[in-house]
């Protein structure tokens, strides 16, 4: 199926960001607008953007924990059918070295209980094919997988 | 955070002058909303027509803006765009709000 061992990536490039929300933000609008440019569809575009997001979030609030002047790099690699994307940075390690299971928070609980978080994980588990975590000499490296169904 | 609030005399629009609720505007957009619906109506209706990307960070803080207003007050959402729309039913926060399609219609009168 979505097998990306096998898969030719015909682009390829680098982007990077320092580890805080606003520069993630401009991140996220260079890397859609660069998408788009390279053919990739405004549905894809958007799940990109979220899957992006939620990750590199958790790189700046978590592996960061908002210290400030920590890096961010994205490698991306497109294909017709997968877009590859390998997220470096040097902050702290997952606890455990284990990527979280990505359960959705119950909403069928009082006003009051309902969760404000939580669904980040579940998000990016929802929206790719393939989710892996490295740690190896002090560098974190995530590798999000997504269909790129719509060819490009 | 721009918010515009619309007061009539069924409830009040709070509308977002912003294209995203994200990371970095979450905390921003729960004190906005704080101060927009303080001693507001009993019903409030978020319009998101110009919000084109909510992440779980902004997702979070409208959740956040509902719980604020405590169980006597309600807040709806409108307008959402396809995006949006996704993020609320992915994460069934579509269950816990009343949705409206676009702004809902108020009763007001035209001149003459």
């Amino acid at each position: 199926m979505n097998d990306t061992t096998h898969t030719r990536f015909q682009q390829r490039f680098t982007m990077s960001a320092l580890a805080c929300s606003r520069e993630v933000r401009v991140l996220l609008q260079r890397m859609r607008k660069r998408l788009a440019e390279l053919g990739v569809s405004d549905a894809v575009c958007a799940s990109v953007e979220l899957v992006l997001a939620e990750a590199l979030n958790n790189i700046t609030e978590h592996a960061y924990a908002g210290e400030a002047g920590g890096s961010l790099n994205i490698c991306a690699e497109i294909s017709p059918v997968a877009l590859r994307f390998t997220l470096t940075d040097r902050g702290q390690i997952l606890p455990g070295i284990r990527l979280p299971s990505g359960n959705l928070p119950s909403c069928d609980v009082p006003l009051l209980d309902l969760p404000e978080g939580g669904f980040g994980w579940f998000l990016i588990r929802g929206m790719t094919t393939s989710v892996t975590y490295e740690r190896e000499d002090g560098e974190n490296r995530l590798v999000l997988t997504l269909p790129n169904a719509l060819g490009i | 955070m721009d918010l515009e609030v619309t007061t009539n005399e069924t409830f009040d629009i709070v509308t977002v002058n912003a294209g995203r609720i994200d990371a970095s505007v979450a905390i921003q957009f729960k004190d906005a909303m704080r101060a927009a619906t303080e001693n507001g109506s009993c019903h409030i209706i978020l319009d998101l027509g110009q919000v084109n990307f909510v992440d779980s960070s902004g997702l979070g803080a409208i959740v956040a803006a509902m719980k604020q207003l405590g169980s006597d007050r309600k807040l709806d959402l409108a307008a959402l765009r396809p995006d949006v729309a996704k993020v609320f039913h992915l994460t069934r926060m579509d269950t816990v709000f009343d949705i409206h399609p676009e702004i809902p219609r108020t009763d007001t009168r035209s001149a003459g």
